[in-house]
């Protein structure tokens, strides 16, 4: 066989692939068993999110931010929440900011458990996800007691959060977190120094900070390439300001020093819960958990029982909702994942004009063409888990 | 995050850099935006980027934004972020369906899957990206979704057809009528007087 005749080989890669995390159908350039180009192609969940939530008024917006990145639903509605606060004016309640802050750790160790437990299995690990699933199941307990819902909560909503928690839950959420440090430590004894996960991640997806920024890489895959940043401390929302936690920076930009970035995430988060539970417990975080706004915040039901004014709110907002002042906002939060934002064009009416969703993980996909270059096929699986792909938010 | 002050400085510094290339700069909700000609917007971001005082070395997002009514329609949007500065900055570009922005590209690699989706969602062009292809709807799917004359159900459905053995398309039929309220009813402050109201004042 001449030279001539030599050809790369083209492989499809899912859409349906265990290790491809949801619809994800890679197309793969090999050349032998070195991969020379991947050419994902997205859009498998398209679902229209932006279209329809400029047919739908701004409360009824909320609840597609929950299936945008739906390991971690409520962080998706903080983003949103935040915009429509900043175009309104309002200021969220200091109870209501530490039940947010509270609920978007939860989300942080909901998606983290998701991306390490599944990424260990993708390269080879069984047990972790039966230990983390149970954790998960819990945290997702704790979802469900405050909004009703395991994952599609629904909970933030603009002005502050839909109810208070039950002091119970407060202590039930406390108890939980301490555990929950053993957990992390069992899972890092089955991975940290395990030789086949090492052999599976270290130097395995490399990044530059150069590259990462340029990229608009954000969150650990950022961090993992040396950059010591993150919009909970440099740009504090909510309470996050008078928060005690620290931002665990990787050296190498490779998938192995990502899986260390979160494994620490997990620990500082649980420090921030516990930090936001003591304040929840003392006499200063009492009080309201939304504003008093009844134009923006419907009223009590039992309230809108007796009130002929508060019937009226209820109706109004329920039916037409609040306008919100022409404008436009981008509102950024440290969702688990990385950087998600949320770019709102207000017109006047009670409907967004334009409700662009910067998802954290489309810029890192476009970036898999990079990482994965010159690494061979079974590596493939490798980056994509260490990127933490999840396809509701790519493909919005 | 930067504050009003900061960024009245950093907007005069970009208007006297950049001269009159900057045709519009404002700030509002604490944030800075500047609209230039879509010729230059390599230039800007190019400046904002390198620029050792401003270093917004961060690619955040390109979307684009559809209104109808004007003889320009869209509008390209720019997102980035100084990590420096601890401030971010929206660049604005007007376009149409027929005018192609300069891609992006060259400055922020990552503008490459974002450019793609604006010319998928809006049908946007970008000249000189090396691979504008539809990225989010399907293979062989035709007009772009996110206009605003673009209807909310679309045109075609897909099902699978048990005698043909494959998906096949066709054309929207619904049940109901998409219904679409008048919301914006006076609730507050209209700017006309309802009938029977002008009896109060009289």
């Amino acid at each position: 066989m001449s030279e001539a005749d030599l050809r790369n080989f083209n492989v499809n890669f899912g859409p349906q692939h265990p290790a491809a995390h949801g619809v994800l159908r890679l197309v793969l350039e090999l050349d032998g068993e070195v991969v020379k180009r991947v050419d994902p192609h997205i859009g498998l969940l398209h679902r229209g999110t932006e279209k329809l939530i400029e047919h739908k008024t701004y409360l009824q917006a909320v609840p597609y931010f929950d299936r945008l990145d739906y390991v971690a639903p409520m962080n998706q509605e903080h983003a949103f929440a935040l915009a429509v606060e900043r175009l309104l004016g309002l200021e969220v309640p200091r109870r209501g900011q530490l039940i947010r802050v509270l609920y978007c750790e939860i989300g942080r160790i909901l998606s983290h458990i998701i991306h390490i437990t599944t990424h260990a299995l993708d390269v080879g690990a069984l047990t972790p996800p039966l230990w983390g699933f149970e954790e998960r199941e819990k945290l997702m307990i704790f979802y469900e007691r405050a909004s009703g819902a395991r994952m599609h909560a629904a909970y933030f909503r603009p002005g502050g959060v839909h109810q208070d928690l039950p002091p119970q839950l407060i202590d039930d959420i406390w108890d939980f977190c301490d555990p929950y440090l053993k957990v992390c430590d069992d899972l890092e004894a089955l991975l940290t120094e395990n030789r086949i996960f090492k052999q599976r991640n270290v130097d395995i997806g490399v990044t530059t900070l150069e590259e990462a920024w340029r990229r608009g890489f954000s969150g650990p895959v950022l961090r993992s390439a040396g950059a010591a940043w993150d919009l909970r401390k440099a740009q504090p929302y909510e309470c996050y300001e008078e928060m005690e936690f620290d931002i665990p920076v990787g050296k190498n930009g490779d998938a192995y020093d990502r899986y260390h970035i979160r494994m620490e995430e997990m620990r500082q988060a649980i420090r921030i819960m516990k930090q936001c539970l003591e304040k929840l417990r003392s006499p200063e975080g009492a009080g309201p958990v939304s504003t008093h706004d009844g134009k923006v915040v419907p009223p009590r039901r039992s309230e809108m029982k007796r009130s002929m004014e508060a019937l009226i709110h209820h109706f109004k907002l329920y039916t037409e909702g609040y306008h919100v002042p022409a404008g436009e906002v981008y509102a950024a939060v440290e969702a688990p994942k990385g950087e998600f934002g949320v770019y709102l064009v207000s017109d006047g009416t009670n409907k967004p004009y334009r409700c662009k969703i910067r998802a954290p993980g489309f810029a890192h996909l476009a970036g898999m063409d990079l990482m994965s270059r010159g690494h061979m096929l079974a590596d493939v699986a490798s980056v994509l888990g260490s990127i933490d792909i999840v396809f509701g938010e790519v493909d919005r | 995050m930067a504050d009003r002050e900061s960024l009245e400085d950093m907007a005069s510094h970009i208007a006297a850099q950049l001269g009159e290339r900057v045709k519009d700069s404002v700030i509002a909700y604490g944030e800075l935006t500047i609209t230039v000609d879509p010729m230059d917007i390599i230039q800007t971001l190019r400046f904002l980027r390198d620029d050792a005082r401003l270093q917004f070395i961060c690619f955040i997002d390109i979307c684009g934004v559809d209104y109808p009514e004007r003889p320009r329609r869209f509008d390209v949007v720019y997102h980035l972020l100084s990590p420096r500065q601890n401030a971010r900055i929206r660049v604005k570009v007007e376009a149409d369906e027929n005018t192609a922005v300069p891609s992006a590209m060259e400055v922020f690699p990552g503008a490459d899957w974002f450019e793609r989706e604006a010319y998928d969602l809006y049908g946007i062009l970008f000249s000189g990206h090396p691979d504008l292809r539809r990225i989010l709807t399907d293979y062989g799917f035709r007009g772009h979704p996110m206009r605003k004359d673009f209807p909310l159900t679309g045109f075609v459905e897909v099902r699978y057809d048990n005698d043909v053995g494959r998906v096949v398309y066709e054309p929207v039929k619904l049940q109901q009528e998409f219904r679409s309220f008048d919301f914006l009813s006076p609730w507050e402050g209209p700017d006309y007087v309802l009938p029977g109201d002008e009896k109060a004042d009289g």
